[in-house]
């Protein structure tokens, strides 16, 4: 996280820019812009304001943004629920979703539903986000009607339906991805565990198919299924990003895209570190989740 | 089935039957949902000069004066105002019932403090403060201003409709450092920000200020009375033009201020949908050059441009459809009344290439690299920057442009180094109408040197003519003093005009008043 910090800091003090000729406008002079410039201390040398940084960063505060005046933390306090709700709905979708088409793509290798799931698959790879937002909006919100076009409810604040509805199109169109990924690895590694001896063995002890796919092989295969699952989560945060955009969700994700275009440092730190802690802690909890798979890893 | 499954079954269905029933308490309301042109970040309208923000100015405050349609000075605020046969001092009179959102009431002490802190940043406020000798509180309603000697544009001064407004705000913040930004909305404008409710980058909230009490005259521009007719306004940035365009198609929202002319055929479609020009001044494009290194500091260069520039095809490239623009041969605001194309001969006509490349020639021109600084994000300075690359490329110019995002180009045109250490020689940009309406607003025009906007000209002459402007005596003066200047910029070329465009507003069947204005005022505006 130190080296995040560091790292973050240096790169925005070397990225062209200026907040202070942001905020002073088109109609602004290089005198104006001196003067905001020296009002919020960035005319300080860097060691003096990443000292600043730092010692403020040790007391719990990110700073205040340079634009709106708010704490970052309550910026990004406003942004966690929508990123967190988008994630999940689409970690949930995509998880349903992808486990059964892997799973069943590997019980009828060769078949012609195997060749469509990996078609379905190539498919959910190569269509950019945005394209495939564009073309749900065009379908269910425009031609049908039946979902909102853009926009976000926090939960509470209207029905549950209505907070759910929000959610349908972002995660469909950001979970593609996700459910070919989560599909591919899926089959791969059934198809691994399905030529082991053991699960020989059940089917010759005339055990049903179902049970042995799930009771069986797929237990076996979690290993690497958790794996992708925990780098996909880190996939799912950056086309967040695109998918806040395109459907105009308030999350972390616009929140970093709006302050990196107007050159808010405190902002943009801020979020660097918390997407860095979150990376952290997810790939802890992936580790940690082996143990539950495979009694035989102990840390 | 398992008995615990069913009742399990039954506790979630029970659940989400309850959340989908439970509905929100403010549902009666009239809710007015507009999409703005850009996202409010900066609450101070003083500190910045960005639209979006003098946008939301005219949300929360009021104004001493306004303009009306007719370019007329009419009291907002101020119930009279007498001036002395000196015309030296003037007295004004606040309206009764004037409230700020905290409930105190509008004192002169808070009007003083206002337009002192707005003339320590506009440029026609630093005007009048320069001939200011004070500003009094004669009691709570009625303060004075006393000047040094004449200046015939004070009220006018005090009724800018564009950036920066002189807003009133309360004393205690309006005691805040120019150049800091201010964090408190409070005003005493027909809407109150709620700002609990904020969430930059996504939206604004305003409610109806109940307290407030408007004038009985009908709404013109910013003048008049500013009668609020739904309960709520929420501002939706949407930062995908698509996406604003889809939300207004499908209902979700009721407004979009500015749309890009490409979406026009795809929103008059749908015939709940109104898309108009309600922008009767439109806004004007530049190409801004530097004068402190070659080879723009040779008014011959500058010159050459004027023959080659073709204002039509810089129209089409902004606003897409002739209908959204036209060629203005002048340095003010066509429609108004300084304007008029007196001098304008190299830019208007046939365009003479030969001519522009034998200025080129006896320039000294040695092919020095021309850096364009495009924004890549901005698609009027990005069509602008194409169209000049392409006409230098044609004069033979050695021009190339260096893309950015917008971000990067305010920062990078700050810079005064030549363009091997970093440096431009030139940027595009545009301002709206009303800030091109006169020699007092057109910062551009100005030749003051290190003072002057980015590109820094130095021009002793033009800085002469404008001051007598400043101190023409009546419409006839002030018309030809405005047209000298335009003939000495027409000579210097401190910019080039390329034209001006409107960008049309959207609007659904169920908005009505909408305010034929250069800026998109929400008060008069009644949903169905």
């Amino acid at each position: 996280m130190a080296v995040v910090a560091l790292f973050v800091f240096s790169l925005l003090y070397l990225t062209p820019g200026d907040p202070a000729a942001v905020i002073a406008g088109d109609a602004a002079t290089s005198e104006d812009i001196k003067r905001i410039r020296a009002g919020l201390g960035l005319d300080e040398p860097f060691l003096v304001r990443f000292g600043g940084w730092v010692w403020a960063l040790m007391h719990g505060d990110l700073g205040v943004s340079i634009f709106t005046n708010l704490p970052v933390t309550h910026l990004i306090g406003q942004r966690v629920e929508p990123t967190l709700a988008l994630t999940l709905c689409t970690l949930l979708i995509s998880v349903l979703v992808a486990v059964p088409l892997g799973v069943i793509a590997a019980a009828r290798a060769g078949s012609w539903t195997d060749r469509a799931v990996m078609a379905f698959s190539v498919l959910g790879f190569s269509l950019p986000v945005f394209v495939f937002a564009y073309i749900l909006i065009s379908v269910f919100s425009i031609e049908l009607g039946w979902l909102p076009v853009q926009g976000y409810r926090n939960f509470g604040e209207n029905s549950f339906w209505d907070w759910l509805r929000h959610l349908i199109l972002p995660s469909i169109a950001l979970g593609t991805v996700y459910i070919a990924l989560i599909a591919r690895m899926t089959r791969a590694s059934m198809l691994d565990v399905l030529a082991q001896d053991y699960i020989r063995t059940a089917q010759a002890k005339g055990l049903a198919p179902v049970p042995v796919l799930v009771g069986h092989a797929l237990k076996n295969a979690a290993i690497p299924i958790m794996t992708i699952i925990g780098i996909g989560i880190a996939l799912l945060i950056s086309g967040a990003i695109v998918t806040e955009t395109v459907f105009a969700i308030p999350g972390i994700g616009r929140l970093t895209v709006d302050a990196i275009l107007r050159r808010d440092y405190p902002v943009i730190q801020g979020v660097t570190l918390l997407f860095s802690a979150i990376y952290v802690v997810i790939n802890l909890m992936v580790d940690l989740s082996y143990m539950l798979f495979d009694p035989r890893i102990r840390y | 089935m398992n008995r615990r499954i069913r009742i399990f079954a039954a506790a979630c269905i029970a659940a989400t039957a309850g959340l989908a029933l439970w509905a929100p308490a403010n549902a009666q309301q009239k809710v007015l949902k507009f999409i703005p042109q850009a996202d409010l970040r900066i609450l101070d309208p003083i500190a910045t000069t960005a639209y979006i923000t003098r946008n939301h100015g005219y949300m929360v405050y009021d104004t001493l004066f306004a303009m009306d349609e007719k370019f007329q000075v009419k009291p907002q605020m101020v119930d009279k105002v007498e001036t002395s046969k000196d015309l030296l001092t003037y007295t004004f009179t606040l309206r009764d019932g004037l409230k700020f959102h905290d409930g105190a009431p509008v004192r002169s002490a808070d009007c003083i403090a206002s337009i002192d802190r707005w003339g320590k940043r506009d440029a026609l406020g630093q005007k009048l403060a320069e001939s200011t000798e004070s500003w009094t509180a004669v009691n709570d309603m009625t303060f004075r201003l006393k000047l040094k000697k004449p200046f015939p544009l004070a009220l006018e001064a005090l009724a800018k409709p564009s950036s920066n407004v002189p807003f009133i705000m309360p004393e205690r913040i309006a005691k805040t450092d120019p150049f800091k930004n201010i964090e408190d909305p409070t005003g005493s404008g027909p809407f109150r920000m709620v700002k609990a409710e904020w969430v930059p980058g996504n939206k604004v909230i305003y409610v109806k200020n109940t307290d407030y009490v408007p004038r009985k005259e009908p709404a013109s521009w910013a003048s008049g009375g500013k009668v609020v007719k739904v309960d709520r306004v929420e501002w939706i940035y949407i930062p995908d033009s698509a996406i604003a365009a889809a939300a207004l198609n499908a209902g979700e929202a009721d407004w979009w201020e500015q749309m890009p002319p490409d979406l026009i055929p795809l929103l008059t479609k749908n015939k709940d949908i109104t898309v108009k020009n309600i922008d009767p001044l439109g806004s004007m494009g530049m190409m801004r050059f530097n004068f402190l290194h070659p080879p723009f500091n040779n008014p011959k260069m500058r010159q050459a441009l004027l023959y080659a520039v073709n204002q039509q095809d810089y129209v089409i490239g902004i606003a897409g459809d002739p209908k959204n623009g036209k060629p203005c041969y002048s340095y003010y605001t066509c429609g108004t009344p300084l304007a008029s194309e007196i001098s304008a001969e190299p830019l208007k006509g046939a365009r003479n290439f030969e001519k522009a490349k034998q200025l080129i020639k006896e320039s000294g021109y040695k092919g020095e690299r021309i850096v364009i600084i495009d924004a890549t994000d901005q698609p009027i300075v990005h069509a602008q920057s194409l169209l000049t690359l392409d006409m230098l490329k044609k004069l033979g110019l050695n021009a190339e442009v260096q893309a950015g995002d917008w971000g990067t180009l305010i920062t990078r045109r700050a810079v005064k180094e030549p363009v091997e250490k970093g440096g431009w020689s030139i940027f595009h940009t545009w301002l709206v109408g009303p800030d091109m309406v006169n020699p007092a607003v057109n910062f551009p025009i100005r030749g003051t040197g290190d003072k002057a906007w980015f590109g820094w000209p130095t021009d002793t002459k033009i800085e002469e003519l404008r001051e007598a402007w400043f101190n023409a005596s009546d419409a006839a003066a002030s018309k030809k003093a405005a047209s000298a200047v335009q003939q000495r910029a027409f000579e210097f070329v401190p910019f080039i005009p390329t034209g001006q465009f409107i960008l049309p507003t959207a609007f659904r069947s169920n908005i009505s008043g909408v305010i034929i204005a250069p800026i998109a005022f929400l008060w008069n505006i009644e949903k169905k």
